[in-house]
């Protein structure tokens, strides 16, 4: 189990990681599990300003498919270009590798987060 | 008359009882193991290909196709004008050069329900667009599904291809066993919940195919199944299988399924009807709709259990990651739940 004591995350299952300003997105293990193997990511483009709780995306897995929410506010930096051709390190390893986006300008206005703790008591 | 596969012969010669499925003779062996091995070449397997062929398959399927790289599938539904499913399918891109049948690079392959493969055929031939030559090859094809956690590990020794890199519904060509064949094609698909293959074959190959399987599965436990056990274990898995689950009376999002319908990728059969749906719900009477029950109404609960491991068309009967999200959101995304029948194909 990796150390998320940085991490926070969503009801909707997403996490987010603060970095150097920056923040970094992605699916929980619970959701990749819940999910069934990955083969589909539609991201947002690179720019795009997003607040707490928009949709950024949809993710979708063999056997089904599932909107993306940001948990913070932010532009987006960057996404993990990575997964377009190997969606699967979302099932592999979702909070390394298979990050999803990076945002920079954070706002965390309107954001509804959870810690490690309180995430783990809604999924158990 | 019931029609018999390829492998008829065999599976009297180990005495198995027949019994029809589909239309079809069929063992009827509700084994399970470490490994089961099933003939499935009841499936119909329906080849697009000229110029037209992606619009052709766009149009005729709710999901968006365009999104296939070549080799990789996906599930998705064909719909009436009402919203109602002609059927649920696997669509292939097909592999470049694949099966030496030209033009690889335009050709897509719809494998169907048996029950249903002339409805189809003839449903999808009214709706081609132009530049589209539409073969049915589902007779040219056996098609033999080996499912189970040990799967993996009894093909891949007699695979001319890595099939433990080959990823959940994506397919490769490749020899098996050394058998030559015109199309030979494994598939990491399946009907069962657990991980394993599925191999389309030329018809008349497919005897030796499946003797060499049960060959080289003999000490791993492999045994082989029949379409019953194949559908209690869908039925585990919440794989909804056609006739029961969904049929013409039914839109989509009533089945579930709503996650497989893109209305974003433009017109489509049953576009409009599916759109209003998707806003509006089924209206009482016109659309069609099972029971009066509300639209995607699989009530996803977050504590569902989690499937160990990976495999294709999972396990868990459940409830996406979207668990609870609020419940606003356009139907049918967060609503997910299972799918996949059928299998795949070159």
């Amino acid at each position: 189990m990796p150390d998320l004591s940085g991490f926070r995350f969503t009801a909707t299952h997403e996490w987010v990681e603060t970095v150097d300003g920056g923040a970094r997105v992605g699916i929980t293990d619970f959701a990749q599990a819940q999910l069934g193997d990955v083969i589909f990511l539609e991201m947002p483009e690179v720019g795009t300003t997003l607040k707490a709780g928009d949709r950024f995306g949809v993710i979708e897995s063999v056997k089904a498919a599932s909107d993306l929410f940001v948990p913070v506010g932010g532009r987006v930096a960057e996404v993990n270009g990575a997964l377009a051709d190997a969606p699967e390190r979302v099932n592999t390893d979702p909070y390394g590798e298979g990050w999803i986006l990076r945002l920079e300008d954070v706002d965390e206005a309107g954001a509804s987060l959870l810690d490690e703790a309180a995430y783990t008591r809604l999924t158990t | 008359m019931a029609r018999r596969t390829p492998l008829w012969d065999r599976h009297v010669a180990r005495g198995a009882r027949m019994v029809e499925f589909g239309g079809y003779e069929m063992p009827h062996l509700a084994v399970r193991g470490r490994a089961g091995v099933f003939d499935i070449s009841h499936m119909g397997e329906v080849l697009l290909t000229g110029a037209g062929a992606e619009a052709s398959v766009q149009r005729l399927v709710a999901n968006d196709v365009a999104r296939l790289s070549p080799g990789s599938a996906l599930y998705g539904v064909m719909c009436t004008e009402a919203g109602g499913i002609v059927d649920d399918v696997i669509v292939y891109r097909r592999l470049q050069g694949e099966g030496g049948s030209p033009p690889p690079e335009d050709g897509f392959l719809v494998v169907v329900n048996a029950a249903t493969r002339e409805k189809d055929v003839a449903w999808m031939r009214a709706h081609l667009l132009a530049d589209t030559e539409l073969t049915d090859i589902s007779d040219r094809i056996a098609l033999i599904a080996v499912q189970g956690p040990g799967a993996v590990d009894i093909v891949a020794p007699l695979c001319e291809a890595e099939v433990r890199d080959l990823r959940p519904f994506r397919s490769t060509g490749a020899r098996v066993a050394g058998i030559d064949a015109s199309t030979s094609v494994v598939s990491r698909t399946g009907y069962t919940g657990e991980d394993g293959v599925e191999i389309y074959i030329d018809a008349d190959r497919g005897g030796e195919l499946w003797d060499a399987l049960l060959d080289a599965g003999r000490d791993r436990g492999l045994v082989p199944a029949g379409l019953g056990a194949r559908d209690t274990l869908r039925l585990e898995a919440g794989l909804r299988l056609y006739g029961q689950d969904m049929d013409e009376s039914v839109d989509p999002y009533s089945a579930g399924l709503g996650w497989t319908v893109k209305l974003a990728k433009g017109d489509f059969c049953g576009s409009d009807a599916l759109r209003r749906i998707a806003e509006q719900g089924p209206p009482p009477s016109a659309s069609p709709s099972r029971d009066g029950a509300s639209p995607a109404t699989v009530t996803p609960s977050a504590t569902a259990t989690a499937r160990p491991g990976r495999s294709p068309a999972a396990a868990t009967p459940s409830p996406s990651a979207t668990a609870s999200r609020p419940p606003s959101s356009t139907r049918g995304s967060p609503a997910a739940t299972t799918s996949t029948s059928t299998s795949a194909a070159p």
